[in-house]
């Protein structure tokens, strides 16, 4: 459960976020969605409690985060970065098992436990067999999905994706996808920000659309994944059409002026006999 | 995730597992060796010397202080030169080796950049210039009292050059690592004359100032290790007890904090550990450079990033590696007299680091 209320946030003098109120129930899987700068890798940062809140209110599980440890936010919330620079050589089980720091103990020692929990976590993103090749000599997919693995080693109720798979092959886009979704039907709660729109719409139910800092469309992605809504928000033309196999929306972005450069007929056939 | 993987999940999960014990018994293997090591050369380096002993009666002399072996037939002038000239010496840079590669590894991690270390953030010359200023304004002048002080005065360097760098450094609130290195730097740089400043303003102790510029162990004895002892037992706690989480913030404040680091105070904690045992080498050896980024580099290198065996590897070869930079500092020049200790370190580890460097852009480039 997330709740936040006329949230404000932002660094120096530019404030990012301008009073965002939101209530994702346990259980949601919510693609945040908008242009560049609107704020959606800050909402997700100050929901981890790594930046500080200016006014207003964070909930989490029912406590206000203002004021609790960041082991106590770390137990309840994992964040998955868009990216992770690792200046050191460490090896990817390694940095697997720093998912596991909320719980060490006073010496940090990683117990049994944070081990299974670690091995399990790569296993599910298969990535185990990285375990103990150094986080450098693997290519960027690769290091991304273990930093994935390092987000499900928390074993947290919330997982915040920050566009956790914008640098991934699509065959591995989709199967981190599947494993989301299948957490969040296990009972996780999801805030994944996106800037794939039909990624989005297909594995979320709920899509929260933001804009200069604030919440500009917030709904059920069947009923607000539209032409109309969707043009508007990002300022260009987006047609919209059932996939042909979930049904879920999907949008086509629209070129300015004339067509692709394809021969007559087959444009005809794409576009439906429209305008275009 | 899906049904294809080729391996079966319980013999992957062996082989993690094993491969972690391994990892974990080649570490208490390397432990022991460099712990055999250090003693090693605690004795070996005590055969070096202007006056000739010989090698057993130097045994001899060091085993008959430490325990209840008693030696007969010994000049008792051996019984000084070795244990209260030479041993002593050699525990003072076994010490100063420990806390500058300890603090140069916690420096690394914390700023995220493996080319830092104490001088890189201004910490040791802030020591150095904190120890000139108390002997310009006369406090070096009294053999026992000055003693007391001068130490003291390089930690208030230290500290005032870490919070001036940390207070340069801070951008909106956070700390920025680019940032805090080239605060570094210039601070540094600053310091640096002042203290040639006061060289000149003040003539008569330009061989004093010298001395902490360049770092030396000569004329040093047990007096320097119980001074130095304390503050390195504190800054080497302080720096250990963080060590899980140095892992972390080396990934940066923001995944710090997103996996459970209370990032501010516990980056303080560790900088100040850090800063507590460069200012306890600083105050009874001057500045001595390149141990603090070579050290640790090399550890890395060898065993990986993981700071917990980092730190204690890292302080082990930093003990050695003083050692016999001092053994070599005491006997390489023909006429017998002494190199000031920075100088080889700098020459031995001048080249080496290049070398690093080199390496290291190489494979930048090949990202």
């Amino acid at each position: 459960m997330i709740e936040t209320a006329s949230l404000h946030c932002g660094y120096g003098d530019h404030e990012v976020l301008r009073g965002i109120s939101l209530e994702v129930r346990s259980g949601e899987m919510t693609g945040i969605l908008g242009p560049n700068g609107s704020g959606k890798t800050t909402l997700l940062l100050a929901l981890a409690g790594v930046i500080p809140v200016r006014s207003g209110t964070i909930r989490l599980a029912g406590r206000n985060i203002r004021g609790q440890r960041p082991r106590w936010i770390a137990r309840h919330v994992a964040s998955v970065p868009q990216r992770s620079d690792v200046s050191f050589p460490f090896k990817c089980l390694s940095l697997v098992l720093m998912g596991r720091y909320p719980y060490v103990d006073g010496w940090g020692r990683y117990s049994a436990r944070d081990l299974d929990a670690a091995v399990d976590a790569m296993e599910e993103t298969r990535t185990s067999h990285l375990a103990h090749r150094l986080i450098r000599e693997v290519s960027g997919g690769e290091a991304q999905t273990v930093t994935i693995a390092r987000a499900l080693a928390q074993e947290t109720e919330i997982l915040l994706l920050d566009e956790a798979t914008s640098n991934l092959d699509v065959a591995r886009k989709i199967e981190v996808f599947d494993l989301f979704a299948e957490k969040n039907r296990a009972g996780a709660t999801l805030l994944c920000v996106m800037h794939d729109l039909n990624l989005a719409a297909l594995y979320c139910k709920r899509l929260v659309f933001l804009k200069e800092g604030r919440v500009a469309l917030d709904g059920p992605t069947v009923e607000i994944f539209n032409d109309r809504n969707l043009s508007e928000i990002y300022g260009t033309q987006i047609r919209v059409s059932a996939h042909p196999v979930t049904g879920a929306p999907q949008a086509h972005f629209v070129p300015r002026g004339n067509c692709a450069p394809t021969d007559r007929a087959s444009s005809e056939s794409v576009s439906g006999g429209g305008k275009c | 995730m899906k049904g294809h993987d080729p391996i079966p999940d319980h013999s992957t999960r062996e082989l993690i597992k094993s491969r972690e014990r391994r990892s974990l018994l080649m570490f208490g293997i390397t432990l022991g060796l460099m712990i055999a090591g250090v003693v090693v050369s605690v004795f070996l380096a005590a055969c070096f010397g202007r006056m000739n002993i010989p090698d057993a009666a130097v045994f001899q002399v060091i085993l008959s202080r430490l325990g209840p072996y008693q030696a007969s037939d010994l000049d008792p002038s051996w019984m000084v030169v070795v244990f209260d000239i030479r041993l002593s010496r050699i525990c003072l840079s076994a010490l100063v080796g420990l806390a500058l590669a300890v603090a140069g590894a916690a420096f690394q991690g914390i700023l995220r950049n493996p080319l830092a270390d104490p001088f890189t953030i201004g910490v040791s010359t802030g020591a150095a210039f904190g120890a000139s200023a108390a002997i310009f304004i006369g406090l070096g002048a009294d053999q026992v009292f000055g003693l007391g002080l001068l130490p003291l005065a390089a930690l208030g360097g230290a500290l005032a050059a870490l919070f001036t760098v940390v207070a340069l450094a801070r951008v909106e609130g956070r700390l920025r690592r680019d940032t805090m290195v080239l605060a570094g730097i210039v601070v540094s740089t600053f310091l640096s004359a002042l203290i040639s400043l006061l060289k000149a303003l003040d003539e008569e102790s330009v061989s004093s100032i010298v001395f902490w510029v360049m770092g030396s162990f000569q004329g040093r004895g047990w007096i320097h290790v119980a001074f130095a002892l304390p503050y390195t037992l504190v800054g080497l706690a302080l720096v250990l007890a963080y060590a899980r989480e140095l892992d972390l913030l080396s990934l940066g404040d923001t995944q710090a904090g997103q996996l459970g680091v209370d990032v501010n105070r516990v980056r303080m904690r560790i900088l100040l550990g850090a800063s507590l045992l460069t200012a306890a080498a600083v105050s009874v050896s001057g500045v001595i450079g390149f141990v603090g980024l070579v050290v640790p580099h090399l550890v890395r290198m060898t065993i990986g990033a993981e700071h917990r065996p980092l730190l204690i590897l890292s302080g082990l070869l930093g003990m050695m590696a003083l050692i016999w930079s001092d053994v070599i500092a005491r006997v390489v020049l023909p006429g017998g007299e002494e190199l000031p200790v920075g100088v080889v370190t700098a020459l031995l580890g001048g080249p080496f680091f290049c070398m690093l460097l080199k390496g290291k852009k190489e494979a930048v480039s090949l990202d």
